[in-house]
This record gives structure tokens, sequence and C-alpha cells, in this order.
């Protein structure tokens, strides 16, 4: 059995910045439990000799020329904003810190 | 005129070009048909309302002696997962209601550029999540074959337009069976092609090294003509390969002789038992592989002892990118936004994500957070991307004895709306063929392989090659339709039932 | 917030060792961003640009988009490394680290984690009287910047207790390199000195290689400062902090002399010293806490899946290695030997911070003591009064263009400080000062001739004293010219005509 416990669900939540209801922790407590057993097996057959792979086509060293292009208006930048104010998006307060 | 829906893209493109038909005729039979239908099928989030302002531009150029490219005039169905400058583009999301995209998808700014008339926005589970387009925000798409059951997903949508003849060819995008799946379950077409092969860029991610786009359509000639049309290099986006593609129509129309099957080397799984799939589908492949015999193929036993892994690899890969990549929806910028009063900005943006996003994106964007987290990784993330390495390695191990490999598309046709909306496992298995393709980002087709004896839908037979060699599927795709439509007497969606005005 | 209990720093460093580290962010001036083609703000074409006006669809995490690489950022980056003394990195990547806040358009940044393009270096940095310290370079990687945050309403235009908050991406995808150093152990008292003189030695390494302007009050180099003690004789680290953004040279020496402070007041009282990132505060010469260390710090690092291994070549790498300026201590001793300075007033400008500066202005064609005297004079003793750094003041070329006026005789030495003081703030070129201010030195001898006839006029006893041969008198002459000019004279000139006009 995996280690899915309601607390650890609330916490990924947290981290996903998704607000869960009670209800939502339960349910989705249940179902990780499940799938993270279903999914566990991966670590059967990864032994350390088998180098992992990010990209199914590795390639390398792809570059863009250092050359301006691509740039929005400032129109659209803003065409979607849910509230703006002086050419800039604006958000209610934040209280965290500045990471 | 409403025959015109039925023509197949290639064959639409022939009579544009000789004028028998005008791209405005051609548009408007199709709108006709959306009208008509779409209201059973919704495969529709969006049409668009200018289409038959692009045709008749196109009418006009051809008309002028402009030399226009070989689709110039089709019509054709976005999913909704392309970003488009001129219509919404949502992914099947609340969370991105009404966003109007100020940049076109590479492959959608391709298709306009190549004369291709955008219909409109084809459904698709919330975020290309899912496998049945039950998960769209915006309610399910229905398969034209039995108006109760899934069009398969997530791109549902672009698979049952083109089935229900409401557009001749569609775009749809691929991370574990999105296009192939859909095909299966809905007699039609559908190519994943090589990842690198078409272009990411404007396609809204769902996870970035499984993703690819690619044509959904009735015929294997016609992906192969949408695919040129928007393959190809593209520097917006870094893992896009610079290769020099043959044309895949060319392919499509040297395969379409049979001549390709004699002597082709046609690889079975060794691993992938009978007893998972519905036996309508299981006999529904091997009656298409003994046919393929029967054509001079050789059908050849290989092993891939790390499938059974793909499953479980892809389900903790996908959500773990997924959850990086959905993490730019936080109400800032674009997209919902719930106000809390005297909330922080933290606050709103929990709210809005918990607001914004259904069941399904919220279960896999907090499974992908767990598999990213500090103390799991080795045991999740990093084992599924050693899994990814063995799987290209049977793969490898396979192409050496083979050509192709095959597998049916999936394990069992259409199942019902609802039916198994609440048990993610089992609708997780429905990808158990076509994963490992992403996986190890080789190209994979579905063609339609018959009907299941059992309850009469359509099933589909995949076919895989390696990395690179998306022709060659193009070469085997067409060459086993015709040998199948040949034994049918005609298309498999002939057989579908006529719908309209029936509901 | 409750005032910090200080220990005196000499009993603080009697009874712990100070361990320092130091990350340093360093935003390079390419055209474009780091992995989109909008224009950078970090370069001076792009200084006047108005809010969300460098924008690309990446920087603000639009759907759909996706990170392309700047390959000049990576030479640069490759560059700096190398002049770190870091191996490169037959393969690097990038990594997502994943955190929400609401400058961050994708809410994630795009930076390396485990596999850094540079890496195991050392910086040999001098210090003011001449010694050397070597400071061990762990990592350099490349990685993006965030936008910028205005907090709006309350009372300071700080975070806390801000109405709301308005958010500019321009700043997005600045390419950053970010230097890490090991811990440097051995500082002891000259904990502070040794903070400022590394910063200072980043500096002049980014300002010699070309890739970054190098404004610490633009932000366009960034350090936070890791603090800890340890009880003498101990060999177990103690718990540091992260004093963040510490944005002059000034306040680097400062705020490592204030936690060394901070922190043993608290140790020696029997306390322990909480792990976490703290703010340092200008104006009141204080650090403050911020956010503690804690598992909500879980970055969920995995390698970028939209972007591929860098994996320079052994000839571009050869290439750069070659195209590097000399390092700083040599850099010091030719400037040193060319210029002509004494050890005193070489220290006095490599202490100042102000090497690049000097050196530009010498560029500029001031002579190299002039130069120096402008820097770690008068600029100097305006930057303190104001607190700033001194070369956020005044552009190097103008300095130049000053001291030319002075050699031209255009300008005295008193009347060159006005001039400076008006570039300072702001009134224009020194020329459009000297025109506006009108304070060019009266080089009409008709004028001064007219004003001494009066002078003498006024003081019969003084001339008859000069035509006794008492020439010292005319002092007081050649005073109540220059006070008559309103200072606009050559002095020495009013004297040549005041002892000609008696004369005669
Ligand atoms: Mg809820
Ligand atoms: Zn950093």
């Amino acid at each position: 059995m995996s280690e899915i416990t309601p607390d650890l669900v609330r916490h990924l939540g947290v981290l996903a910045r998704i607000q869960l209801s009670d209800e939502e922790v339960e349910r989705l407590t249940g179902q990780l439990d499940v799938i993270v057993d279903n999914i566990a097996k991966v670590s059967e057959v990864a032994t350390p000799e088998v180098p992992a792979t990010s990209h199914p086509i590795r390639l390398h060293n792809v570059f863009r020329p250092d050359v301006a292009g691509d740039m929005l208006t400032v129109e659209q930048v803003l065409q979607n904003a849910p509230d703006a104010a002086d050419g800039r998006f604006r958000v209610t307060a934040i209280l965290g810190e500045e990471q | 005129m409403s025959d015109l829906t039925r023509l197949t893209a290639a064959d639409l493109a022939d009579k544009l070009a000789a004028g028998e038909v005008s791209s405005v005729e051609a548009t408007q039979a199709h709108l006709d048909r959306i009208a008509a239908v779409d209201g059973d099928v919704h495969a529709f989030l969006h049409v668009s309302d200018h289409a038959l302002d692009v045709a008749a531009d196109i009418d006009r150029r051809r008309s002028a002696g402009e030399q226009l490219g070989g689709l110039a005039g089709v019509p054709l169905a976005i999913k909704d997962v392309l970003v488009t400058t001129d219509m919404p583009s949502t992914s099947g999301s609340r969370i991105l209601e009404g966003y109007m995209s100020p940049y076109d998808a590479t492959v959608v700014a391709r298709a306009r550029a190549a004369g291709l008339v955008p219909l409109g926005k084809t459904n698709m589970d919330e975020f290309a999540m899912g496998s049945s387009t039950e998960h769209s925000a915006y309610g399910p798409t229905h398969n034209p074959w039995d108006l109760d059951r899934i069009p398969g997903g997530s791109g549902g949508g672009s698979a049952a337009a083109v089935a229900a003849f409401e557009a001749p060819i569609a775009l749809g995008s691929d991370t574990g069976g999105s296009i192939r799946q859909p095909a299966h379950v809905t007699g039609t077409v559908g190519m994943k092609p090589t990842y690198g092969g078409v272009s990411r860029f404007g396609a809204i991610a769902l996870a970035s090294s499984l993703d690819q786009v690619g044509p959904v359509s009735r015929t294997v000639l016609d992906s192969a003509l949408l695919h040129d049309v928007i393959g190809g290099h593209d520097p917006h986006d870094s893992t896009s390969l610079t290769d020099a593609w043959p044309s895949f129509a060319a392919a499509a129309r040297e395969g379409a002789s049979g001549e390709v099957l004699k002597g082709l080397r046609v690889g079975v799984i060794a691993e992938l038992p009978d007893s998972g799939f519905q036996p309508g589908v299981s006999a529904s492949f091997r009656a298409a592989l003994a046919a393929m015999e029967a054509a001079g193929a050789e059908i050849v036993e290989v092993s891939a002892p790390h499938f059974e892994y793909g499953v479980a690899a892809y389900y903790l890969i996908l959500p773990a990118e997924a959850s990086s990549n959905l993490a730019k929806f936080d109400s800032v910028r674009f997209g919902m936004r719930v106000n809390v009063p005297g909330g922080t900005v933290e606050d709103v943006m929990a709210a809005t994500r918990d607001a914004g996003f259904g069941d399904e994106v919220k279960r896999r964007v907090i499974l992908g957070t767990y598999a990213l987290s500090a103390g799991y990784y080795d045991a999740y993330y990093g084992s599924a991307q050693k899994v990814r390495t063995l799987i290209q390695r049977d793969f490898d191990e396979a192409f050496a004895q083979v050509d192709v490999i095959a597998t049916p598309s999936a394990p069992t046709t259409a199942f019902k709306i609802g039916e198994k909306v609440d048990d993610p496992i089992q609708m997780y298995l429905n990808d158990v063929t076509t994963i490992p393709v992403n996986l190890a980002g080789v190209p994979g087709i579905s063609i339609p392989s018959g009907l299941a004896e059992e309850d009469g839908l359509p099933v589909g037979i995949q076919f895989i090659a390696p990395a690179r060699e998306d022709a060659r599927l193009y070469r085997v795709g067409a060459a086993v339709e015709t040998l199948l439509v040949d034994r049918w007497g005609g298309p498999l969606l002939d057989r579908a039932p006529v719908l309209g005005g029936t509901r | 917030m409750a005032k910090d209990k200080l220990l005196e720093f000499d009993k603080a460093l009697e009874l712990y060792e100070p361990v320092l580290g130091f990350e340093v962010h360093v935003e390079l001036n390419t055209a474009t961003k780091m992995f989109s083609s909008a224009g950078n703000p970090a370069n001076s074409a792009n200084h006047e640009a108005g809010p969300n006006t460098l924008v690309a669809p990446v920087d603000m995490g639009l759907p759909g988009s996706l990170p392309v690489v700047n390959e000049t950022a990576v030479r640069y980056s490759i560059s700096l490394g190398l002049a770190l003394g870091c191996s490169i990195a037959p393969s690097s990547r990038f990594a997502r680290k994943n955190y929400f806040y609401p400058d961050l358009g994708k809410n994630y940044q795009i930076s390396q984690y485990d596999e850094p393009i540079a890496f195991e270096g050392s910086v040999e940095i001098e210090l003011g009287d001449g010694t050397l310290v070597t400071v061990p370079i762990e990592r350099a990687h490349m990685e993006e910047d965030a936008g910028k945050l205005t907090h709006v309403g309350g009372s300071t235009g700080r975070i806390q207790g801000a109405e709301y908050s308005l958010v500019d991406y321009n700043r997005a995808g600045v390419p950053l390199v970010e230097i890490v150093t090991k811990p440097i152990f051995g500082a002891e008292h000259r904990a502070p000195e040794i903070a400022k003189a590394y910063v200072a030695a980043i500096r002049d390494i980014v300002i010699s290689l070309g890739i970054s302007e190098a404004r610490m009050e633009r932000g366009n180099l960034r350090c936070d400062a890791n603090v800890s003690l340890r009880p003498r004789g101990q060999e177990k680290l103690g718990t540091r902090t992260e004093t963040k953004n510490v944005n002059s040279m000034r306040s680097v020496e400062r705020a490592v002399r204030y936690e060394i402070q901070r922190q043993a007041a608290i140790l020696a009282a029997g306390g322990t010293i909480t792990q976490e990132t703290r703010h340092w505060h200008e104006d009141t010469g204080t650090t403050s806490p911020g956010r503690p260390k804690s598992d909500a710090d879980d970055y969920r690092y995995f390698p970028e899946p939209d972007l591929l291994p860098v994996e320079p070549s052994l000839a571009l790498i050869e290439e750069l290695r070659a195209a590097l300026p000399e390092p700083p201590v040599v850099r010091h001793r030719r400037l040193k030997g060319e210029w002509g300075f004494t050890d005193l007033e070489f220290q006095d400008v490599v202490n100042g911070g102000l090497l690049a500066e000097v050196e530009q202005t010498v560029a500029a064609g001031a002579a190299p003591a002039a130069a120096r005297k402008w820097w770690t004079g008068e600029i100097s003793r305006v930057a303190n009064a104001q607190g700033v750094e001194a070369s956020s003041l005044v552009e190097p070329q103008a300095v130049a263009a000053v001291q030319k006026l002075v050699d031209a005789g255009t300008l005295t030495d008193k009347l060159a400080r006005q001039v400076l003081e008006g570039v300072i703030a702001g009134e224009g070129t020194p020329q459009e000062v000297v025109d506006a201010r009108g304070l060019a030195v009266v080089s009409d001898d008709g004028a001064l001739i007219a004003a001494i006839d009066d002078a003498l006029a006024a003081q019969p006893d003084v001339l008859a004293k000069i035509r006794d041969g008492k020439v010292q008198a005319a002092g007081a002459v050649i005073g109540a010219v220059m006070k008559a000019m309103r200072g606009q004279a050559d002095a020495a000139r009013v004297r040549e005509l005041v002892l000609e006009r008696a004369g005669s």
C-alpha cells in the first residue's frame, strides 16, 4: 500500500495551488492511493544502471540567434487580463514573500 | 450539394483545383452538415463565423490564377488544444473560457498559409486528459456510430467531426493515444507523427515530452496530405526535428498499390495477451493480419517485455509534466479569476484553480505534484523515465527484426458515456497499446480494421514504425486500407448510421 | 519590529568564526531574453521601455508558448564560467523550478539544477591592503529573471499592507547567471571587507567581459549573502541566514557585519539561529527576518522537457577561453603600473569598487590622476551622502568631459565641481550644465581689467605695497576681483593682470 493520506493530499493541494474541499481531499486520497499502487511498479525495473530518458528524441545545442522579434504589443499582452491598470496586470495584495 | 461532405479531402481538393466546386460551396456544405448533426454529436465547441469569407478569398485567389497549395479551399476542423487568433482556444477547460490567443499555433498558421479553411474548434477532454471526451468542461461529444457512446479521447471532437462528415480532415494532438484511440472507436484514421516531426508551438501543453500534433481523417491519403502541410522544422519549438521529410502523400499513394505488403515483416507483440482485449477487437485484429499475410506480409512475433510498465510510467510522467505546464493557469494574466473577498493573491489562485479545473485535471495535477515532490522523485518520476529507456530498447530490438509493429489500437470498442468516468484506472487502461509509442517518441497510425462482431462498432489497427519512418506508416497504412476496403466493398464509414433529425 | 541586539564586532570575532557564502545573480546584456526574442531590458537599448512592452508569449506564460535558448547568452555564460576558473560541463541541462508567484509568468522558473553549465572554480580577490584572498566557486548556472511587482496602497509601498500589486513582465526572462560560492572559511575580521571585495571582483569581471552592464542600482548585479557563525574550535558549521538582494557593494559589507554581530549576540546569550532568509534595509542598516525555510520549499525540480541539453564543443570553449580578459589581480597590477598610482592611491580606487569607472574615464580621455580624484573624491562623497553607489551617479564619459573642460581652462576645479553636481542632478551633459548655469571661466581680459582697476582704486594702500615690491599683498585685490567675478575667473590670470596693472 502507498502512503497517501488526507494530510499529504492537503499539502499537495497547497503546493499545486488548488483549494481542495474536505470532500475532495477524501475522494482524492482514496483514488490516488489506488493509482499510486498501480503505478509504483515502475521501480521494479528501474535499476540503477538504466539511464533516464527525458526526451524521446535526444537533440542538443538547439539555440536561437540573439536577434529581436516575436514581441507582443501591450494591447496583446493585456488582451485577456482579468484585471489591469497602468499597462500592468493587477492582482490582489500579496502577503507572502518574494522568492 | 450535401454529397460534398462525403468526399475525401483529396477528392475535394481535386474538384476545387479543377474548378468543379468552389471553396465557398464546400465550406457551406460542411457548415450545413454541422448545423444538421452537431446538435447530436457535439463535435464542435466553436464554429467559425468567417469560414465562408476565408473560402471566398481562396476562390478569388484561385480564379485570379494564384498558385495555391494542394489542399487550398478544403475545410479543416481544429482541436481546441491549438491556439487560434480568430476563435477562442479553451483546451476544453472552463478556466480558459473565451480565451483569445494573440498568435496562431504553427500548425494552424501553416494550414492557413496552405489555404485550408478553418471551420471551427473541436471538443476534447479538458487539457487533453482523458480517453472519452467526457472530461470536457463543455459537455461530452457523442460517437456518430452510436450517440450513447464515447468518441474516444482526448480528441473525440476531431474524430467525431470527420466520422460524422462535418469536416473532411481535422487536427488532433496525441499524448498517449488521443489521436489514435478516437480513430479506433469512430472508424477513422489518425496519425501520431514522430516526436518533433510536427511543431508543438501553440499546442496548449499537456505533457511536453509526449505531446505531438497530427492529422485526423477518413483516409490514409488525407492524413498524409495534411501531415505534409503541418509538418517540418519550426524554430519556435526546440524539440522540433530539422529532418528533410519526404512527401507523405506520395508515400500513401505509393502504398495504395498494395505492393508494399509483399515481404513486409510485421511484428506482433508477444506480451500483449488476448485476455485484456474485447473478443471482437482481437478477432478484427487477427483478421486484418491474416489479410495482410495473404497479401504477402510476414507476421513475426516480437518481444516487448517492458510494454506492461508503459501505462504506469505514463501516469507518472504525464501528470508530473502536466502539473507544471498547467501552473500558468493562475488567474493573473488570462483566463478565469475567482475573487476571494479579503483574500491574498494566493487565495485567489487556489480558488480559481479549484473552480476552473475539472475533477480529472485536479486528480492528475495532484498526482503529478506528488510524483515530483522531494523524497518521491527517484522512486516515481525518475523510475518512469528509466522505463522510457527500457521501452525504447524494446522497440529498437523489435525493429531489428521487423519493418512495422501491429497492435489493436485500443482494447475495446466505444463504451457507453458514463460507464467508466468514475473509474480512473479502467479509463487509463484504454491507452495500453498507444502509450508506449508516445513514451518512445516513435510514429503510430490507426486505421479501421473492421467492426467488432458482438457490437458492430468500429475497431482500429495500429501500426508503429521506428522514429523518423512516418512515411513507412503511410505506405503500409494505405496498402492495408486498400486491401480492407476492397474486402468490405466500400469504406467502413458507409456502414455508420445516418445522422440528422434523429433526436 | 523589535530591535536586534548586537554584539560588538571584535567580541563577536573573539568568540565565533564567521563562514561566508554568496549567491550573485548577473543579468546579461544580450539583445534579447534567455528564452524568447523579446528585447532585453537589461540591455541599455531598452532602458526606457514602458511596462509590458518587452514581452513575447513565453515570457508571460501564454498557452502554447515554448522557450528557445539564446545562443549569445550561452556563450556569455561559458565565458563567465571560464573567467571564474570553472570547468565547463560537457553536457548541462535546464530544469524547471516550480513555485507559484505572480511575477513568474509560467509559475516555474527555468533554471539549471543538477547539471549547471560551469562548476568548480575560484576567484582571486584583492583586499584594500593588497592581500590576496581566493574565493572558491561551487557553480555558475544559467536561468531566467522574474517580472517586476509594484505594491500599491498602504503606507509604505512595501509588500505588507499593500492594497494591490501591479505586474510588469518586461524583466521576466532576462538572462541570468547565478554564481554560487562554496563556504568561505578563514575570513575572520575581514569578512565584511571580503564580502565587498568579492562583489567588486565579480562586477569587474563581468564588465571586462562586456556581458553585463553590472549596474547594481538597476539590479543588473544582485547579491545574496550567507552568513553563519561557529564557536571557536567547533568543526560543525553553524546555522546560516541568507540576506537577500543586497544591492550595493557598500551594503554587502554592512549587511555581513550586521549579521555577524546579530548572530553573535543571539549565540552568546545561549540562543539559536533560525535558518531563514533575511531582508536588508538600506535606510536603517539592519536586516529583518523573511520567510523561514520550511517543507513548503518543495520546488519539484525536473528536467525541462521543452529544452535540450547544452553541449558546448571543446573548440567553442577554447575560442572563448582565448578571448578572456586578464584575471582581476593581473589587471590590477597592469592598471596600477599604467596609471602610475601609489599603492595607497590604487587601493583607494579598488576599495571604492571604482576600478571600472576610473578605467572607463581614462579611456574617455581623462588623465588617470584626474579620473581617480573625481571618482574617489567628489563623486564618492556625494554617493556616501546619498547612500548610493558612486557608479550610479554619473557616466564615466561625463566625468571625462568635465575634466576636458578643466584642462582647456574653461573651468576651474571649483567650477568643475559645480558642473558635476549639475550633471549628477540630471541637468544634462557637462556642456549643457555649463551653458545653463553660466559657469564658464571669464576669459575676456577686458572684463577682468575693469574689475582689477576698480579694486586697485578702492584699495590704494594695497597698490602702494605692490609697487613697493610686496607682491604677496596682491592677494587682497585678487580676492576682491574673484568675488566680483562670482568665482568664474582663472585666479592665475587675474594675478598676472593685477601685477601688470599695478606696475603700469
Ligand atoms: Mg472544490
Ligand atoms: Zn537564482
